[in-house]
């Protein structure tokens, strides 16, 4: 790892905190209020504020993970740090993806 | 409890290939690991190479794995080590073995090189000596990780160095940590550079058995935490590339 990877790592972890803590309430609301998926989606439907939440969330989700197995591939598996480091890009392209077509259809559907 | 008559010695012999050896050694007063060794090749096998020079832990010649740990033998007794009367003494880990006790020290040294270990001066010898106030904040971090003696237990104990050949580790790191504290040093812009790259200071893993191992009670883990911290404000700040 050098100091842009690490910049970054770090940075997205501080930026998730709070991010966690609110996902976490949510989960916690959403089950203790024994609410339904529909009851759920009808809130975030067209709510700008839990895409903007949620879209940040997963940048920063991707970003931090992909370098965090970007780190683990090169020490603990055969692959070079070339192919590590393609294969955490990998990674990141997969989570952003996943995880921006869940935002969309958290507000859009 | 009494103290046995002879010591059951297991010690490395050979190369990578090689396989571990016993030995009944006597047991003396305030006997050291290296005194053990010394009297295998002394009076039992002269072929048995290791290394040692001051036997009195200045010059970090004499390091080797006792008992599963990496220690200083000349300053490790006996008596500390070895209460149930066995010793098993390998080579460093994590160093090219050359022979039995004797690793090759080349790759500890070079990566001290890589990453700048070395005083770069900001003024000549015609120049007045510089004042370094003793209770200066830099002097202070310098002090604190200064002693290192090279003896390159910590990079035997580092698990990064295991998994990662082009880590520069604690040693070499410490060594950096001191310089870039150093007020009369201009070497830093290149120095944070080299430990700023892959394979440098933001590799450690902060597991701290440098700390834990380092028989001079020094913390390289603090020595690199400073240097992470040093080297993202000047990454943030445009002073140095990734």
């Amino acid at each position: 790892m050098n100091v842009r990877l690490y910049v970054w790592q770090r940075a997205t972890a501080a930026l998730m905190v709070p991010f966690v803590l609110v996902h976490i309430a949510v989960i916690f609301y959403a089950t203790r209020q024994q609410m339904t998926a529909a009851d759920i989606l009808s809130r975030t439907h067209g709510s700008a504020a839990w895409a903007a939440f949620y879209t940040v969330f997963v940048a920063a989700v991707s970003i931090h993970a992909a370098i965090g197995v970007r780190n683990i591939l090169s020490e603990w598996s055969p692959l070079g740090h070339r192919a590590a480091g393609w294969c955490a890009v990998f990674l990141g392209i997969v989570l952003a993806l996943l995880g921006f077509h869940a935002v969309i259809a958290l507000v859009l559907t | 409890m009494s103290t046995p008559a002879q010591l059951s010695v297991s010690l490395w012999r050979g190369g990578n290939d090689g396989r571990y050896e016993s030995y009944s050694v006597p047991r003396r007063e305030s006997q050291t690991v290296l005194d053990v060794v010394t009297y295998v090749q002394r009076h039992i096998d002269q072929t048995l190479s290791y290394r040692f020079a001051c036997r009195v832990g200045m010059c970090g010649s004499c390091a080797m794995t006792v008992n599963g740990r990496p220690r200083w033998t000349c300053r490790t007794h006996v008596a500390k080590v070895a209460a149930s009367g066995s010793l098993t003494i390998g080579p460093l880990e994590n160093l090219p073995l050359i022979k039995d006790l004797a690793t090759d020290m080349a790759p500890f040294f070079e990566k001290w090189q890589q990453a700048k270990g070395v005083f770069a001066p900001s003024q000549t010898r015609a120049e007045p000596m510089a004042r370094i106030r003793p209770d200066s904040a830099p002097r202070v971090a310098a002090n604190a990780a200064i002693e290192c003696i090279n003896c390159g237990v910590c990079y035997a104990a580092c698990d990064t160095v295991r998994w990662n050949s082009g880590y520069l580790g604690p040693a070499a790191l410490n060594r950096a940590w001191t310089l870039v504290n150093d007020e009369r040093d201009a070497g830093n812009p290149s120095r944070l550079a080299a430990i700023a790259a892959s394979g440098g200071c933001h590799s450690c893993h902060s597991h701290q058995s440098c700390q834990e191992h380092c028989p001079l009670a020094l913390n390289p883990t603090a020595s690199i935490a400073g240097l992470k911290r040093r080297t993202a404000v000047a990454y943030l700040k445009g002073e140095i590339k990734a």
